[in-house]
């Protein structure tokens, strides 16, 4: 048996997959597709203070391998997530992580805050990150002080495990994760979406109602993997590598640049029962390679010897 | 309530060209065909790679027991790779998603109404509506011609705009003119078709005061509610958005704003 599982302060995951803020819902919505006990656990659809009513329609575009979206954080409110779907995911045989996105210091404290009373939720995943929303998002994911003040001020907060989602959109994520690191955090997950654009020809007109949205999917994984190097490299805190995850050789490459565990995102909505079955290849990946324990793939990348062609590659 | 969506591995029956540029397909998916209601739709993953990506949307045109039928033009890369679909291809679907027509409230004539493609929810909804004995008529408009889909309708009155076919006309002054003449007692509306046309029908519908469906389309990725991709404006205080995908695709004409 290969040993899958890790631990994040304190909090034993029983491996090393996880299905990405925004691209699973609350958990409720698939049980019928995935069994939820062959999964790490659930990120949540981000919750914010209030319900947002989301960007107005032309909300997603298909890519070459990928995926627009603009959907501007449409969630039901941290009050109604703690009514209707917490109760039914605590029954989910797998950790739930609640994502956490505001537009203030304080609304991001107060999320957290009233999640801390809620039985259920293990850990928080801070989403600094999303590209679609004036406020907050990318206010404060491209700004080094202010994600470091963010974590400073959510630190004390709780004990549970503080995850801060970065953005690629940045001349260094490594700094970004270096500040938080510094500030407590206990690990960093990324990349959230890179900043695209499509236009339609005909009308000459943006396929988004926003102009511009947040790519992701298969497309953007080499680049995806280049940022969690530099972030492994840089700090020693856990990172969740997100990025165009489609099967468990693409999930065990995000280990070996130093990935501790990965989020699958886009996938998900082509197959809802992916997260499983790359969680079932990781391991069977393992035990071809005679790996007794996942974790020791983990920054395994043989970067001192030149390069590998891939036989695949024809 | 409606069944919880399935993932099958659906084997392809036959695909036969209907039309100029429409398709049908037809696939053996035994469990989706038993739980599916008029007014559902299956997402298609159209080939077996990242590119496409996203499934597709298509409407459950017909039930024939354990055998379903998708109705599609073709409009870009997903919909040519499925003209390539053979006997005994394997095509993975998910389905049946989505909120059916109500076929169970009170009314005595159907009236369907449908633009283009739009015909697809049809045949299987005027399926359930001959069980329950309701009398039925189907106006079908389309730009010319060649556009017009009526297998599986009954008691079809056309339009065209170019008047190749039928009325020349839309298909809401088609409809405008029917109940103007034969007044049916407690009509109820079904339609389907382009946004124009839906906006038409629904204006028409609501001041008129007329019990009416529309189905809507919308570009989604995962059709089960998660991705938020599917958006569509609704009236009325609370929630400003509803979802195509779970909220519809069936609205009741009064409950949201086409734009």
């Amino acid at each position: 048996m290969v040993k899958t599982s890790f631990i994040l302060r304190g909090v034993e995951f029983r491996n090393r997959v996880f299905v990405a803020s925004g691209t699973f819902g609350y958990g409720n919505e698939t049980t019928s597709l995935l069994d939820a006990s062959k999964i790490g656990g659930i990120m949540t659809k981000s919750l914010s203070w209030k319900p947002r009513d989301g960007n107005p329609p032309g909300r997603i575009v298909e890519t070459t391998g990928g995926m627009l979206n603009s959907i501007g954080l449409a969630n039901i409110g941290v009050h109604q997530f703690i009514g209707e779907k917490l109760p039914q995911l605590r029954h989910l045989d797998t950790k739930i992580v609640a994502n956490i996105a505001a537009s203030s210091v304080d609304e991001y404290a107060d999320v957290l805050t009233l999640l801390e009373d809620q039985e259920g939720v293990v850990a928080y995943e801070i989403n600094v990150s999303c590209p679609n929303v004036k406020e907050g998002g990318l206010n404060f994911g491209t700004s080094c002080p202010k994600t470091a003040e963010l974590t400073r001020r959510l630190r004390p907060l709780t004990n549970r495990p503080l995850i801060i989602k970065l953005t690629p959109n940045v001349t260094h994520v490594s700094e970004f994760a270096r500040a938080v690191a510094d500030e407590g955090a206990d690990a960093v997950s990324l990349i959230n979406t890179l900043i695209g654009m499509a236009v339609d020809v005909r009308t000459r007109k943006p396929r988004l109602s926003t102009v511009t949205g947040g790519l992701s999917g298969p497309a953007i994984k080499p680049v995806a993997l280049a940022k969690v190097y530099e972030v492994a490299q840089a700090v020693k805190i856990p990172v969740f590598g997100i990025g165009g995850i489609a099967t468990a050789e693409d999930a065990i490459e995000f280990l070996l640049v130093g990935a501790t565990a990965v989020q699958i995102g886009t996938m998900n909505f082509v197959d809802a029962s992916i997260s499983g079955k790359i969680a079932e290849g990781m391991a069977a990946y393992a035990e071809r390679s005679n790996v007794p324990d996942l974790g020791s793939l983990v920054g395994a990348l043989d970067a001192n010897v030149g390069f590998s062609v891939l036989q695949s590659w024809l | 309530m409606t069944a919880s969506p399935l993932l099958c591995s659906a084997v392809v029956r036959s695909l036969h060209q209907t039309g100029d540029n429409i398709w049908s397909l037809i696939l053996h998916a035994p469990l989706i065909a038993a739980h599916a209601r008029p007014g559902q739709f299956v997402n298609v993953r159209v080939a077996d790679s990242l590119v496409p990506l996203l499934r597709r949307p298509f409407s459950i045109s017909r039930i024939n027991g354990v055998e379903l039928a998708i109705l599609f033009n073709i409009v870009g890369p997903g919909t040519r790779l499925l003209t390539d679909k053979r006997p005994g291809d394997v095509v993975d679907l998910l389905g049946p998603l989505g909120k059916p027509f109500d076929i169970d409230e009170v009314f005595d004539t159907a009236l369907i109404v449908a633009g283009g493609l739009g015909v697809a929810p049809f045949p299987f909804l005027e399926q359930e509506l001959h069980r329950l004995n309701k009398p039925i008529v189907s106006f079908v408009g389309a730009r010319t011609a060649s556009g017009l889909s009526v297998e599986g309708l009954e008691n079809v009155r056309e339009a065209t705009d170019d008047g190749t076919a039928g009325r020349k006309g839309t298909v809401v002054e088609l409809v405008a003119e029917y109940l103007d003449a034969e007044k049916p007692k407690r009509p109820k509306l079904f339609a389907c078709g382009p946004t124009p046309m839906l906006k038409a029908l629904r204006e028409f519908a609501v001041n008129r005061r007329l019990l009416c469906e529309l189905s809507l389309e919308g570009a989604m990725a995962c059709g089960i509610g998660i991705c938020q991709g599917c958006p569509v404006q609704r009236t009325g205080e609370g929630k400003k958005y509803a979802l195509v995908c779970t909220d519809g695709p069936t609205f009741r004409a009064e409950e949201i704003v086409l734009s």
